[in-house]
Order: C-alpha cells, then structure tokens, then sequence
C-alpha cells in the first residue's frame, strides 16, 4: 500500500506539522512518498531528504506552486495521484485549501482532521467543536485525508535512501488564472502556536488589545506563543491568525494558560488537548474551571505581573 | 451579476451537543438550529454587494429536508431575493451536496458563488472547495476582505501565519471567514415582506443526481472527559505546582 504526503513548506523551510503528518501515514505503510509543490525550494527537499523515511520525493518545481495556489497544488496531486491507495496532507490552511478539491476531482469523499488511525480505511476525527469523536469508514479506492497535528507525534529520522524526481513545467498541468498579489504575514520572534511547547492565550477579560502587552510579555517569560479565543478576535484586540478554537488553530502545549478567557465550548475544541492546562479568571464558575488542572480565581491584571515577575527572579 | 449563496441548516452554536449513549450519532432532538454562522456571513457579504450596486440578484440554495424552509426564510428576511430547496436527507457528505450545487449552478449561472468556510456540525471544511473543482472554477477561501472590480475579485484570505491576497476573475467560489462581516439582524418588515419571496423546491432526480454515500460513520462517541483540578490560593502555589507537581516549568 503506497501513500502521498503532500508536505506543508515556505519554499524555504519544511513545516514542523509535515513530521506529524508523516507520522499519521506511517501507522498505515512505510511505502511513502512525499509531494513538495513548490518553486525553487531545495533546502525543503533537502530537509525531507534528510528525515530518511519516504522511499521518494517528488519535487513539482514551477512558480506556480510559489504560494500554494489550491486550483495548481489541487492539479498536480491528481495527477500523481493514481499511483497511491492514501493521500494524506496536514489540516492546515493549505491543506484545508486544496485537499478537497482533489478529492472532489478523484471521486472521493476526503476524510478531514483526522485524530486517529484505526486501520488503512478507518479513521478517528471530531465533529460539533470535538464534542464527538466520529469513527468513518472510507468506501473509496483512494482515501484521502487530512491529519490534525497535534494528534500525531512528529516523525523520528529514519535511514531510508530517498529518491529524488524533479517534475519541471513541461511535466505539469496548466496553470490556473488566479493571481497572488501578495503576503502579510505575522512577524514574530516567538514560537509559532500551532508547534509552541507553552501557550499563553488571552480572551475578552484582557479588555482591550493594548492589554495584551501584558500577555506578551509572560509569553516571553515563559518562551510561549501567544493565543487567543474568538471573543478577543470578534472584540478586534488581536488578529485572527492567534485565534484558538474550533475555527481558529488547533493547539496541544505541553503548557496551556488561559487568562480572562470564559471557556465557550468553541474556544474549548482547539486546546482541551493541552497536557496541563492553568486558568485565570476572577468569575469562579466559569466554564473554563471545569478542564483547568489548575485554577487561579483572581484579578488578571495583579496576578499576571506577579507572575511575570516571579518568573523573572527564579532566571 | 448574480449571486448564489449556499446555506446549511446546523445545530445552534449555543447549544452544547450530547453523544448518544448507543455511538449511533449526536442527539438532535429539539434541539435549537440556526443558519450556520459561516454562511450568515455570506448572504451578508451578498446584500452588501448588492447595496452596492455590483450584485442585481442573491438566491440562497440549501440541500436539505422541508425544514431547510425555515433558514432559507431568514436569508430572505436579511435580504436574498429567492431560495431553492434541493430536496434531499439531511445527512448527505459534502462530495455529494457539491454535486447537487454544481447542477444548481448550471442551472442558475452566478457570477459569485458564495459558501461558509466550515460548518458547525461536521466540522469537514470541504463543500466550497469541492463544488469549485467539479465546477471548474477557480476559488478564495477563509475570505477576510473582498472587492470586486471589473469582473475580479480581489480576496483577502486568513491564513496560518497571517494573511494572503489572491486576485481571481469570475464566475469564482469565495468561502467566509470570521471577519469578512458581521451579519445585520433582520427587521420585523424584512421578515413580513420575506414571506412573500419565492422558494423553489426541486429533488435530486430533477437534477439527476444520485444519493450515493462514499463513507460509514461506524459510531460516534465522548471524546476523553477532563475533569477539574484545583484552585490554587496564590500565584506562588501555582507556579510551585507548576514546576514540581506537573513539572512542565523549570
């Protein structure tokens, strides 16, 4: 049984969250080969290269695949695709973009954010924000699926001989008329949220975007990624790339601190996977007390400096 | 231009589903149902299209039973000017309600067609992307912003680290994200003067195409609970129970 991974990149780096999803495939085959759609980006074929676990990667090198445009990833996947029975990618925005299309393309129904693999054609994944954990069983000759990372532990370095096979514009489908114009991408020198090992989150207790310097800075204290529930995003303190929850990022830190956040169940779906969770919050009966290992019923804004601070004297 | 909006029925998003002690699903009896939020933000960003002059006509299709009535009324009520009701079973997989809108889109030719990035429910994130490959179009997804300039549509989408702009010339498929909008309420004389738009019911033998099913939901079950810890006096209790007892600070 031969599996696609189609990997997640910037052209310049391999995404952490593609070990994950190669983890996700191994379960089923070590018959793997990898998709990097992509343009001029050897360091990422490189990076997948020296991981030593796919037999081949496929390196689709064409400026069209620069910014991951769903019509032109989606078209070269079906292209490859009758050679494999699994086509797995991440469940990221680019995953999300153009696996369906290729789905739709093959005939098949795409089984999305996978959290388990039960066997080749049986899959775990959650529906109504995780408050079901559906079993599905794929009828299709070609599964394709989508993998949650955080469900998954990221591949260990294997010492497979990987082929290399570069496909050049003469090789690929025609390009489609979508233009990218460009990228605003967040800056950040802290971890990125959806592979930090801490997670500091805020919601609408923090009471204004301004307060969220505050946050920022127990993040740096703690080397954590900074988060937030939708509230926070819906009140426009913060952009929409930090929201965590069922429509935001899916996130699983070793470390997981709420502070002023309520704990609606959609803010719930995308961290009660955290191993240790810590809220803060001086509404004691909110729900986010329920899933917290620990508790702090207190006023943020005198607790989190303390905390800040005591972090700064133990260094 | 014409616009078609595609809507689902789903679970309200207040309503904190419950598992079936038998795996055999989610508990749906009386149980309140909305619009699914995501496609509330699209019939928005339609009216406002059309308030602006670029959009002559909104219809908002649905795939679903009779109830289905009901959301397509309160499109109708915020400002689409017709509905159509594909009338099939409620449990349909998004390969084969992308089928269905293609038929409706061959039908009706909209310029835009208008989907939620996810529904609340089945959680896939599948039927916009699908219904614009079938349909051979190109698509924006996780739309943010949109501006629609002779016959391109310039999109704003959300993605992980940030945001990407896309220029895409129609007829394309936008799916909504959070922030494209927020969704009026519809005015008691909206919802009167609604009652008298039309709805078209047609059946998937009208538009020839098959209920097959491509998957089996084996069962659904709890995920894991996670039970409640404990309060903590002070915040050097916390950080003491942080570093010995979880051990996940230095």
């Amino acid at each position: 049984m031969s599996i696609l991974v189609v990997v997640d990149h910037d052209n310049r780096d391999l995404k952490p969250v593609s070990r994950n999803t190669l983890q996700a495939a191994m379960t089923i085959s070590t018959e793997i080969d990898v998709l990097v759609a992509g343009y001029e980006c050897a360091s990422v074929v490189k990076s997948v290269v020296e991981l030593g676990v796919a037999r081949k990667v496929i390196f689709a090198d064409s400026q069209s695949y620069e910014h991951a445009i769903a019509e032109n990833v989606a078209a070269i996947v079906c292209q490859l695709a009758p050679s494999y029975q699994h086509i797995f990618t991440a469940h990221t925005t680019t995953g999300k973009n153009f696996l369906p299309r290729v789905a739709a393309l093959l005939d098949v129904q795409m089984i999305s954010d996978v959290i388990g693999v039960i066997d080749p054609e049986t899959f775990l994944r959650p529906v109504y924000a995780g408050n079901g954990i559906a079993t599905v069983k794929s009828n299709d000759a070609t599964k394709v699926v989508s993998v949650r990372g955080t469900a998954f532990d990221p591949i260990a370095a294997g010492t497979v001989a990987t082929i290399r096979e570069t496909l050049t514009n003469s090789d690929l489908p025609e390009p489609s008329p979508t233009k990218y114009v460009k990228d605003e991408l967040a800056r950040s020198e802290r971890p990125e949220l959806n592979n930090a090992t801490v997670v500091v989150s805020g919601g609408r207790g923090l009471g204004s975007g301004e307060n969220f310097a505050l946050l920022e800075e127990l993040a740096d204290a703690l080397g954590a990624a900074v988060g937030a529930s939708r509230a926070a995003v819906d009140a426009g303190y913060v952009p929409n790339d930090m929201q965590v929850g069922q429509t935001g990022k899916i996130v699983a830190p070793d470390l997981y601190i709420a502070v002023g956040i309520s704990g609606a169940i959609q803010h719930l779906a995308g961290m009660k996977d955290s191993k240790v969770i810590v809220a803060i919050n001086n509404d004691a009966d909110a729900p986010i007390f329920q899933l917290a290992d620990y508790g702090l019923v207190a006023d943020l804004f005198e607790v989190v400096p303390e905390i800040i601070q005591k972090l700064k004297e133990n260094t | 231009m014409k616009i078609l909006c595609a809507i689902k029925r789903v679970v309200d998003a207040n309503v904190s589903v419950v598992v079936k002690s038998d795996g055999s699903g989610i508990d749906l009896t009386n149980v309140k149902v909305s619009v699914n939020p995501f496609c509330e933000i699209g019939v928005e960003q339609a009216i406002q299209l059309k308030e602006a002059g670029i959009a002559k006509e909104i219809v908002a299709v649905s795939v679903g039973s009779a109830k289905t009535q009901e959301q397509i009324r309160v499109c109708l009520a915020l400002g689409a000017d017709r509905g159509i009701i594909v009338d099939a079973p409620d449990d349909l997989e998004p390969l084969v309600i992308a089928k269905i809108l293609k038929a409706v889109y061959i039908r009706e030719e909209p310029q835009l067609v208008i989907f939620g990035k996810q529904s609340i429910d089945g959680d896939n994130c599948q039927t916009g992307q699908m219904f614009a490959a079938l349909s051979d179009l190109p698509q924006a997804t996780f739309a943010s912003d949109l501006t629609i300039t002779d016959n391109v549509a310039t999109v704003v989408r959300e993605v992980d680290g940030g945001l990407q702009t896309l220029q895409v010339p129609l007829p394309m498929v936008l799916t909504t994200d959070l922030r494209l909008n927020v969704p009026r309420f519809a005015s008691l004389k909206n919802i009167m003067m609604s009652k008298r738009k039309q709805i078209d019911t047609v059946s998937t033998d009208e538009l020839g195409i098959a209920h097959e099913r491509h998957t089996e939901t084996l069962r659904v079950e709890r995920p894991p609970a996670r039970t409640a810890g404990i309060v903590v006096d002070s915040v050097d209790e916390l950080l003491s129970r942080l570093r010995n007892e979880a051990k996940v600070l230095p």
